[in-house]
């Protein structure tokens, strides 16, 4: 179930759009930023909200890259895929976080820690390699450094 | 030598406050259009000044501008919106515009509202550029508060409202029709072209689709005329300064703002430093991911849109990508072809089917499992999927790099597949 607050924040979100339908997106992140990922209830529920089937706001849900459809880790790692990265060390990079968490792309660790993910350029081409953790842009990353990011999440009270 | 766009950021790397910009001229131009220009004049100046699209398509702004019908003859909404989805493989100027001088944006893009009488204005950004949403949220707010933006601009009756509109991932959510479907709430799917979006972009009215950095030169042009933008250039075909990044295995990888048409090896090596100790140049994209190979017998080619065509490729986006000897050129494109399969929308059957399908013999070949033949089936595909068969440019771009691939580096496909090995593995 949406709550109240949630309701509230979508169909504020939806007035300030002036169309139902371009609110959709804005209202899978709002529920997201609540709730790490959009279930089928919750879409469900939002589609209802905003006046459209579940089909429609699925079909824009499942387009974007980050908007998740399957619960995610508490920490989502955003490993730049894209050419300069590629030529300054993409591989090493994956590989090592693989070895640290144990997980491929795509997957999230036993613990609900981390989900990896790969992602197109994030513009950090003069730092590459790059990857972001949830919000955080890192780049210029080493085994090293990728190591001194990862104990800074495993510390935490999440 | 002048740097309009850049110069007067701030060295810590903080965005320019509204009194930091305005001490250095900001919202000088706004004011000026606003009381002393007719919409028309703006977008004539903007014409004058020659200045083409930053994005990688060089379209003239002001030519783009100048379709919108006028009020008179088409009643009704119109809009603006700043295409802030930068996500072009190797392309990272309009973060370092928006993260630094958020203010430059926001007036370049309400001199175009006025000059086509819009009065609504949408940034659209990538979500992954949180640093730049934070500048502009706050600069937003700061010229609001000031009155450059709101009911009454300036107490002369414009009404200009802007909002940011933060994405959610995909590279194909930045191609200018795909933009309008994702502000109407749709997929990221492109339009065909015509109707352009001049005509009918947003929700069916009148739009004009601008990169950040074309709408960024627009308060200097306005400020300080047509003639002394076109000045600003080496070349006499085009104006103004340009972006030029450079990322790969180079001593110092960077950003430099310079005179449209500065020389290729003056930007790699005078500002990049040359190639890294150790390796040695191979090839390089000029202007992102979606542009042809050139090597290093083109390094005396001006980076200008006119001057990359005669040599070969695109300016693009303007960012240079490097090559070097110790990474395979095959497995470079096959990065370049997996990227633009998996950011295809799946729209046009070409993109949807041809790019995974070049992605995998890519794969092959760089595995070892090539076979003789792949080389001119590649080929081929690089003209059934070239232009004139898709709605957008998405896979006749990412044809561009394969082609030129082919042709440069021909020697090692054929290599991967004589011997059954990538020789850099």
């Amino acid at each position: 179930m949406l709550t109240e607050g949630e309701r509230r924040e979508i169909l504020e979100d939806a007035e300030r759009s002036g169309h139902r339908r371009a609110a959709g997106l804005g209202a899978l992140k709002i529920v997201q930023r609540h709730r790490g990922w959009v279930s089928d209830e919750t879409l469900r529920e939002t589609a209802k909200l905003l006046q459209m089937t579940p089909d429609e706001l699925d079909s824009v849900a499942t387009f974007f890259s980050l908007i998740f459809r399957k619960p995610v880790g508490r920490h989502v790692i955003l490993v730049c895929d894209s050419v300069s990265c590629w030529i300054m060390g993409y591989d090493e990079v994956r590989e090592h976080l693989k070895a640290r968490i144990g997980i491929g792309l795509g997957e999230t660790t036993a613990d609900g820690r981390f989900t990896m993910l790969p992602i197109a350029c994030l513009g950090a081409c003069d730092r590459a390699p790059a990857m972001m953790v949830d919000e955080e842009l890192y780049g210029n990353l080493t085994p090293e450094k990728i190591d001194e990011i990862l104990a800074a999440y495993s510390e935490d009270a999440g | 030598m002048e740097k309009p766009l850049t110069e007067g950021m701030r060295p810590d790397g903080q965005p320019l406050s509204l009194k930091e910009y305005e001490r250095l001229g900001g919202y000088q131009a706004w004011r000026k259009a606003l009381t002393a220009m007719a919409p028309g004049e703006v977008t004539d100046e903007v014409k004058k000044a020659d200045l083409r699209g930053r994005g990688g398509a060089g379209f003239p702004a002001g030519e783009k501008w100048s379709y919108v019908p006028s009020p008179e003859d088409v009643a009704g909404p119109r809009y603006v919106v700043a295409n802030a989805d930068e996500m072009e493989p190797g392309t990272f100027k309009d973060r370092l515009l928006m993260e630094r001088n958020p203010h430059q944006l926001i007036e370049g893009m309400a001199l175009c509202a006025y000059a086509i009488q819009a009065n609504v204005a949408y940034i659209f950004l990538r979500w992954e550029y949180g640093k730049p949403a934070r500048a502009l949220e706050r600069a937003l707010a700061e010229a609001c508060e000031a009155n450059y933006l709101g009911r009454n601009v300036l107490g002369t009756g414009f009404r200009l409202e802007m909002r940011l509109h933060v994405s959610a991932g995909r590279y194909v959510c930045g191609e200018a029709m795909a933009v309008l479907n994702v502000l109407e709430g749709r997929r990221a799917i492109p339009r065909t072209k015509p109707p352009h979006p001049t005509i009918s972009g947003l929700r069916g009215k009148p739009t004009v689709v601008n990169n950040v950095e074309t709408l960024s030169n627009v308060p200097h042009i306005i400020r300080k005329g047509a003639e002394w933008f076109r000045g600003l250039s080496l070349v006499p075909s085009d104006s103004g300064t340009k972006l030029y990044g450079v990322s790969g295995r180079v001593r110092r990888p960077g950003l430099w703002e310079l005179p449209m048409g500065t020389p290729l090896r003056e930007i790699l090596e005078g500002c990049a430093g040359g190639m890294q100790d150790g390796c040695r140049l191979r090839g390089l994209l000029p202007g992102g991911a979606s542009t042809e190979f050139l090597t290093d017998q083109h390094l005396s080619v001006r980076m200008d849109f006119d001057s990359l065509l005669t040599a070969g490729s695109r300016l693009g986006t303007g960012a240079v990508i490097v090559l070097d000897d110790t990474k395979c050129p095959v497995g470079m494109v096959h990065n370049l072809e997996a990227f633009f399969a998996r950011e295809s929308c799946g729209w046009c059957t070409p993109c949807r089917d041809g790019l995974p399908w070049t992605a995998q013999l890519l794969q092959a070949i760089e595995e070892g499992q090539g076979r003789p033949g792949d080389v001119e089936r590649l080929d081929l595909h690089t003209r059934l999927i070239g232009p004139g068969f898709t709605f957008c440019y998405l896979a006749p771009g990412a044809m561009e790099p394969l082609r030129s691939a082919l042709k440069w580096f021909r020697e090692d496909f054929e290599r991967h597949i004589r011997d059954r090995r990538c020789p850099w593995r």
